[in-house]
């Protein structure tokens, strides 16, 4: 096990030697030094193992164990049928497509955006808005303290990047797509979402695989919202079934904030979500919604962490989980009050609706708390199936199948009716209810 | 269209709730089962429903011809069965609209009819809200969710409406309502009565039948029928309460079972 853990990690060290000496990472000029300082980080500590307590429940040594390359600068076609199952049926709405990793102008429909919204890649604007990337690139994620996010910051290279200018508020949703297409490539998309002051966006990135063979894909995004910003997120997660997927998303809020997330995971033979949200100005508001639908040997892990760092923030997390098969769900929920963060009002919720006798969870809810005058709640609950519910189904004709697809579209809808976008909301329900296995009642319900 | 024939029945901790109960029931009949708390009337409402909680001990029921209890709940609710539960179940995040509508186009496929579109149903539905005085929003709402108790029982009898059944069965129905819902529920179960079907009221008091009137009534006492009659015995029982038929049936010890017709 040692072995292949040290092997791995030799061979992304490799490669960073490779492109540092070939002066791939000569420009920007300021980046060299940052990426320096993460691949050291990264060949201090490698890959986490499960003695490391973030990842107790996650066994990586699959993923260290599997020899991903680089993804070669121009790839084979992409399936029309993949694109077409990519279409989000009703939307007109910018899209920035990603192949393993890199920008596609092909496949992308960017337009001009009013009021000065940049949408762009984030190669192209490395060139273009090298200062503001500067200022924040790398400056949010704490990648001293995680490994993937150190890796992705090491070699970072395209990704999202997005911009309002302060005052802007666009009613357009953006979206991100980043689309596997290649077995054995690992893909390390970055993407930062910059939102001034007083600005509105919404932004929506899809993770999509269209192979069903392994691949790796280790994401990172930075959020930050200005004072009186409003950031709705939501990432979709419809990875391949083989897919490597580990997900850092780092958001910081400023004064009187709020932002919005939601994370929709389907796909993926391990998934992990690291995701954290600072409050650094006084009045945010953030929401942190999740829903897993994971079944056969699946594995999804999200770690969140709540950091109220200053008084009068609220922060809300509601979490489910639909386990069916073999799968299995790590969730830990950290919530962090600092000494002086005063009426901080935080709650977190974790469901999961256990399927199979199969299933296995492990739920943490991890309260640090050095304030005293703060509202914190936490919950967490797993159950089945409620039998009456099924006998009140079954009373009305249901089938037994399509009684527990109901149900179970009933207990994961409570986190998609959080989506606001509606044709995204729609587009879920689908999804789900596909993956629920019940036709005749998709169409029902949608 | 119903026969129950010497049905015993009950739970696991307690097998022997339904003692040897025989009821016949033919289309065009409504029959009101009577009886004070615990003497099995829920039990045999269940029982008819297939709750998969009961367990028959012995004796038979035909429903149209088949052995009713050889199906599942599903089964018996598309061959025209339908129980208006007591404790009608919340289903979160499933609005009441798609719910009847795959529970109407379930049974209507099953039926080798064609299945409602999104108009025939919502013109369906307006129809049948008309029967039970409710609103369109009402179905927009989650099954049963933050429902009141009397919204919950109009629920029932909207999904009976829809749902139009040949043989239903109301559980306590009345219970728990004021008396301006009692009446609006009752109004709906008349316009539903046609001579095709039936319906068996299992009910506490006498007051819902006072606006539905039975064709018999039947009281049952500790798992029997002891009693039945016209619909004078339901205005007996009110005047009397349910002592008299206590000291009927010490004094006639020991209990037998009793056919009703």
């Amino acid at each position: 096990m040692t072995t292949t853990v040290a092997t791995a990690k030799d061979r992304y060290l490799a490669e960073f030697q490779t492109l540092e000496r070939g002066g791939a990472f000569r420009s920007p000029s300021w980046l060299a030094p940052l990426r320096r300082r993460a691949i050291d980080r990264f060949a201090e500590s490698g890959f986490p193992t499960t003695r490391d307590e973030d990842w107790r429940y996650t066994n990586l040594a699959s993923l260290a164990a599997t020899p991903f390359r680089p993804a070669a600068p121009s790839q084979a076609g992409v399936p029309d049928e993949a694109l077409e199952r990519l279409a989000l049926p009703g939307v007109e709405w910018p899209r920035l497509v990603f192949v393993d990793g890199r920008y596609s102008p092909k496949l992308s429909t960017a337009r001009q955006l009013p009021g000065g919204v940049q949408v762009a890649s984030l190669a192209e604007a490395m060139i273009t808005d090298g200062d503001m990337i500067e200022r924040h690139l790398g400056r949010h994620v704490r990648w001293d303290k995680n490994v993937f996010a150190a890796l992705n910051t090491a070699f970072v290279d395209d990704g999202g990047f997005v911009c309002l200018p302060p005052e802007v508020r666009s009613e357009t949703p953006l979206e991100l797509v980043f689309l596997a297409t290649t077995p054995g490539v690992v893909a390390q998309p970055r993407t930062l979402i910059v939102a001034g002051l007083h600005s509105r966006l919404t932004v929506v990135e899809r993770y999509v695989g269209i192979t069903d063979e392994a691949y790796f894909t280790n994401a990172v995004t930075e959020i930050v919202a200005g004072p009186g910003a409003a950031v709705d997120h939501y990432v979709l997660q419809e990875q391949g079934a083989e897919a490597f997927h580990v997900a850092t998303v780092h958001a910081v809020l400023g004064r009187d904030s709020v932002f919005d997330t939601c994370g929709v995971t389907f796909g993926g033979r391990l998934a992990r979500t690291t995701l954290t949200l600072e409050f650094a100005g006084e009045g945010g508001r953030g929401a942190i919604n999740g829903l897993y639908v994971v079944g056969g040997r699946q594995h999804v892990d999200h770690h969140v962490t709540v950091d109220h760092a200053v008084p009068r923030c609220t922060s809300r997390q509601l979490f489910k989980g639909v386990l069916d098969g073999n799968a299995r769900a790590v969730f830990n929920g950290r919530v962090i009050v600092r000494p002086g963060a005063q009426k901080t009002d935080a709650t977190q919720t974790n469901k999961h609706l256990l399927l199979s006798d199969g299933v296995e969870v492990d739920s943490k809810p991890q309260l640090e708390i050095f304030a005293d005058d703060v509202k914190c709640t936490h919950g967490a609950a797993e159950g089945q199936l409620a039998p009456e519910a099924l006998f009140y189904l079954k009373s009305r004709g249901l089938g037994e199948e399509t009684a527990r697809a109901l149900l179970t579209y009933g207990f994961a809808h409570e986190v998609l009716e959080r989506v606001a976008v509606e044709p995204l909301q729609a587009y879920l329900d689908r999804l789900l209810m596909a993956r629920l296995g019940s036709d005749p009642i998709a169409k029902e319900i949608v | 269209m119903l026969s129950i024939r010497n049905l015993s029945a009950g739970v696991v901790d307690k097998p022997d709730i339904l003692k040897r109960i025989s009821l016949e029931v033919k289309a065009g009949e409504v029959h009101a089962i009577m009886g004070p708390n615990g003497s099995g009337k829920s039990t045999l409402a269940q029982v008819l429903a297939g709750h998969p909680g009961y367990i028959v001990t012995s004796g038979a029921v035909t429903y149209l011809g088949q052995d009713l209890l050889a199906m599942p709940a599903e089964e018996r609710a598309r061959a025209g069965l339908f129980l208006a539960f007591q404790y009608p179940v919340e289903i979160p995040g499933v609005s009441n609209a798609y719910f009847l509508k795959a529970a109407i186009n379930e049974r209507r496929s099953r039926q080798g009819q064609e299945e409602l579109d999104a108009m025939e149903f919502l013109q369906l539905l307006d129809e049948k809200l008309r029967i039970v005085e409710m609103d369109r929003s009402f179905v927009n709402r989650p099954v049963n969710e933050g429902f009141s108790g009397g919204e919950k029982k109009r629920n029932e009898i909207l999904q009976m409406a829809v749902l139009e059944p040949t043989l239903a069965i109301l559980d306590e129905t009345d219970s728990g309502l004021d008396i301006d819902a009692l009446k609006t529920v009752a109004q709906g179960v008349n316009r539903l009565r046609r001579p095709d079907n039936a319906m068996i009221l299992v009910t506490h008091y006498q007051r819902l039948l006072q606006y539905v009137e039975p064709d018999h009534v039947h009281v049952l006492f500790d798992g029997h029928i002891v009693k039945s009659g016209g619909k004078e015995l339901a205005l007996e029982l009110e005047g009397k309460g349910y002592d008299w038929i206590r000291e009927e049936v010490a004094a006639a010890e020991p209990a037998g079972s009793s056919v009703a017709r």
